[in-house]
């Protein structure tokens, strides 16, 4: 089976997820436009989206919908070329209009497993449980008489255990995409021991027509996302800690996600990202990590606690934020959680008060949108880091300690073999997290 | 002329759009109705009284499509109710609309039907995105060539006349004459406050222009740089006869005299007979002049139509200022900017006050007499001839109507 024959059939699981409705739409246009194709007319190309949730297929299909649209606006000069024979079709809206319909029709929404059967080809991105991942994929590989091929967005979860207890004979691979997927160029790539070759090729082949970057992770959970990224928050929770002999704890995590994002210049501050992810998640992650590296280092009592008071984070079906650490409105932070009243400090009450104990900020900073953009960020992010370690106030230092931190994370992930290089840590944290510079570097020392 | 033609007491609203700060395509903006009543207003406000004004003329594109809305000279009494039951017609010629419309205006003075008539442009295009105001745009050309036309459509058209353009007459140093245009365009526009990109604050501009066009996205031979703006905007003017001036209490020296008028068509449905010429263009210019019986040494500033920076290079042939091929010498060698032999287009023209499409050749005519009257505040240039001449182009070099004004 070549790779349009393979492309024919697939099956996403856990589609109308946070995740899987991202998956599920690159697959979905990818194969519509691989439909498309001259050499490619007569084939037939089905695209199933099993979720067991009829309401959210409901929302996914608005989400693909007007995610098409955009789409389809971007790439109009081929649509052009594609729909060139079709007279009837001349104007761009008529042009985006049918190939939105087009698109659509390749889409089955189902709520049963059983037409994943079907398929030669399976992302699953249901829950991180590991005994559903299992007995799942177990269910699928013993019905499906196409020897499918697993693609498996877990970001915790040993792909060889998967492989082993599912009987998948090595057609399994980790193919973990970031979140929103759409968005994030960044797919970690994550072989079994005995993970079939072609699987792999396969791979590479489907990150370039979806525009993604591979970055290999060797088999140890967490793999270097997350492995980042959990050992990350332990240290943003260790310095609230300190902070509480100074500060209330609403204070705390204002000045902390502040530092992280304003004066690490990161898209997102570390509370900011947490509820973005999901408090759940992240304490779920953390937990699976913990077990399989046998490191007790690897809890939060924070997030349980969190979790305790019913703070979840993560977001609603329409893609807002739900409130986790932080308070939003309309995407903006308007308030801290405060754990010992359970309920919310408005950010007026605490900002100036913050602020003023950060210190002054640095002259040459820049937001990150900004930084982003600029062509050689090297020399501009020596200049502002240089000021930073010049100036003693609590924000300096604290931006300083997190960066440092940050790239002791990095470099142990190297060590332990989870990264195959330091290239490849820093390449996770620029595609796949929207950092503007990788941990790995020399601004802080 | 028959007799004596006045321009004066013109008025333009901002050119809203992408480059202005207070632009946010989220939020509810100001409309079609709003533009032409500001406009209209702004040009009532400087005269005795509404009463005054005979006849109105309104130019409009496409708010059929963009604003679903036709009918627009039913708006007249809107701007002020003294204006009921008075006549009012609409006028279109796409870009070259605000042409046709003082065009009309003039020959309705020239034939004794009015003294006063208030000329307004309008234009609101950001009510649909890029990829859809394409599609709007291209009722500009004939319709039966959109499907194999580009999906920006007349961006495409002028990309191909760049293209041929490049072939004859050398890439590189057209591609530098068209970052030049724009850069002049730009540095204007930042001395006019209603200028689309009156708040442009992009350091080297030059070297910006000279980004290499990415075929994949957009256009082979032009990058956004060389393209007019998609803009929301009104302009309007009133044109009067000698007895007007008087009736509305204007001083010859508020006012600038029309003193040539040159209209030219070409075939819609057919493809330009040299796409490195605007012949069309050439043909109303040449009669604008003679008309005038005015040299084009004569000339102080001229607006032309630069949709696109190549438009704004051939448009200097057009008019004759420089021999076909050598326009981009021309503006190379600076002559078209502000301090220049002859500044084209000062308060950033198309590329930089922007082009709500309807309106542009009435804001070419408002800009004209704020230059020879001496009221362009920043953006003045030093007048030390005495005539200026305006261009408007609708499509691609199909419906032009060329002015020459006159400083009294």
């Amino acid at each position: 089976m070549n790779y349009v024959e393979r492309m024919q059939r697939v099956a996403v699981l856990g589609a109308a997820g946070k995740m899987g409705s991202g998956i599920l739409f690159l697959n979905l246009v990818e194969c519509a436009d691989l439909s498309l194709l001259p050499e490619n007319k007569g084939k037939t190309f089905i695209v199933y989206a099993v979720d067991i949730s009829e309401e959210a297929l409901d929302g996914l299909l608005m989400y693909v919908k007007s995610q098409l649209r955009k789409v389809a606006e971007k790439k109009i000069n081929w649509l052009r070329e594609v729909y060139q024979s079709r007279q009837d079709l001349i104007e761009n809206a008529e042009i985006i209009n049918e190939y939105i319909d087009y698109v659509l029709s390749k889409l089955r929404l189902v709520t049963t497993i059983e037409s994943s059967y079907n398929a030669n080809i399976i992302f699953e991105a249901i829950k991180e449980d590991p005994h559903l991942k299992v007995s799942v994929l177990k269910n699928i590989n013993e019905n499906n008489k196409n020897k499918p091929w697993f693609f498996t967005n877990t970001s915790s979860i040993p792909i060889q255990y998967l492989n082993e207890q599912a009987n998948l004979e090595g057609r399994i691979i980790g193919y973990h995409f970031y979140n929103p997927p759409v968005v994030q160029k960044l797919v970690e790539l994550i072989s079994a021991k005995n993970t079939l070759p072609e699987i792999k090729e396969f791979s590479y082949k489907l990150a370039e027509r979806l525009n993604k970057t591979i970055v290999e992770s060797n088999d140890i959970v967490g793999f270097i996302g997350n492995g980042h990224f959990m050992r990350d928050i332990l240290h943003a929770v260790n310095e609230v800690n300190n902070l509480l002999n100074k500060f209330t704890f609403p204070e705390a995590v204002y000045i902390m996600n502040k530092v992280s994002q304003e004066y690490l210049i990161r898209p997102m501050g570390i509370f900011q990202l947490i509820d973005y992810v999901g408090i759940d998640v992240c304490s779920y992650i953390m937990n699976v990590m913990s077990e399989h590296l046998k490191d007790n280092n690897l809890k939060c009592n924070l997030l349980e606690n969190m979790l305790a008071n019913g703070i979840k984070g993560g977001q609603y079906a329409d893609g807002s934020q739900k409130d986790g650490f932080l308070k939003y409105d309309k995407g903006k932070i308007v308030g801290v959680y405060d754990i010992n009243s359970n309920q919310y400090i408005p950010l007026s009450d605490i900002q100036e008060k913050c602020d003023a104990a950060l210190g002054q900020k640095p002259q040459k900073l820049i937001p990150w949108k900004t930084l982003i953009n600029q062509k050689d960020k090297e020399p501009i992010l020596t200049e502002i880091f240089n000021e930073m370690k010049n100036i003693n106030t609590l924000g300096s230092k604290l931006a300083i300690t997190y960066g440092l931190k940050s790239k002791e994370i990095a470099k142990n992930l190297v060590t332990s073999g989870v990264a195959k290089t330091e290239e490849d840590v820093n390449k996770v944290l620029i595609t796949g997290f929207y950092h503007a510079y990788g941990p790995i570097n020399n601004f802080f020392d | 002329m028959r007799k004596k033609v006045f321009l004066t007491a013109g008025y333009n609203t901002i050119s809203m759009g992408s480059g202005r700060k207070e632009f946010n395509p989220k939020l509810p903006r100001p409309e079609l109705e709003d533009y032409i009543k500001e406009a209209g207003q702004g040009v009532i406000k400087q005269i005795p009284d509404a009463s005054l004004i005979d006849e109105v003329i309104i130019s409009n594109f496409m708010a059929a499509r963009y604003n679903k809305q036709a009918n627009l000279a039913a708006f007249a009494p809107y701007i002020d109710e003294k204006l009921r039951y008075k006549p009012a017609t609409r006028v279109e010629g796409a870009c070259g609309s605000g042409g046709l419309a003082l065009a009309v205006a003039i020959k309705t003075i020239l034939s004794d039907f009015a003294d006063v008539i208030l000329v307004i442009g309008v234009e609101v295009q950001n009510t649909v995105k890029a990829v859809y105001g394409s599609d709007i745009l291209a009722g500009a050309g004939w319709f039966k060539d959109r499907k194999n036309g580009h999906a920006h459509y007349f961006p495409g058209k002028f990309s191909e006349r760049a293209g041929k353009y490049f072939e004859k007459f050398g890439r590189l140093d057209t591609r530098k004459a068209m970052a030049t245009w724009y850069k002049n365009a730009i540095e204007n526009a930042r001395l006019c406050p209603t200028a689309q990109e009156y708040h442009n604050t992009t350091p080297d501009l030059f070297s910006l222009a000279m980004t290499e066009p990415n075929p994949k996205v957009f256009l082979d031979n032009l990058t956004v740089y060389d393209c007019s703006k998609v803009s929301d905007g009104a302009s309007a003017v009133l044109v009067v006869s000698e007895e007007g001036l008087k009736k509305i209490g204007k001083s010859y020296s508020d006012a600038v005299e029309i003193i040539g008028i040159g209209q030219a068509i070409d075939d819609i449905t057919k493809a330009p007979q040299d796409l490195t010429q605007l012949l069309t263009t050439k043909e109303a210019v040449n009669k604008a002049l003679n008309m005038a019986g005015v040299s084009k040494d004569d000339i102080a500033t001229i607006e032309c139509h630069d949709c696109f920076t190549i438009a704004g290079i051939m448009s200097v042939e057009a008019i004759g200022l420089a021999n076909h091929g050598e326009g981009w010498k021309f503006v190379l060698d600076g002559h078209t900017s502000r301090e220049g032999k002859i500044p084209f287009n000062t308060t950033g023209g198309l590329i930089g006050w922007g082009h709500p499409v309807g309106a542009t050749g009435i804001h070419q005519a408002v800009t004209i007499w704020e230059q020879l009257t001496g009221k362009a505040n920043q953006a003045q240039i030093k007048i030390n001839k005495p005539y200026g001449l305006s261009v408007n182009m609708g499509g691609d070099d199909k419906t032009v109507t060329s002015i020459v004004y006159k400083k009294i």
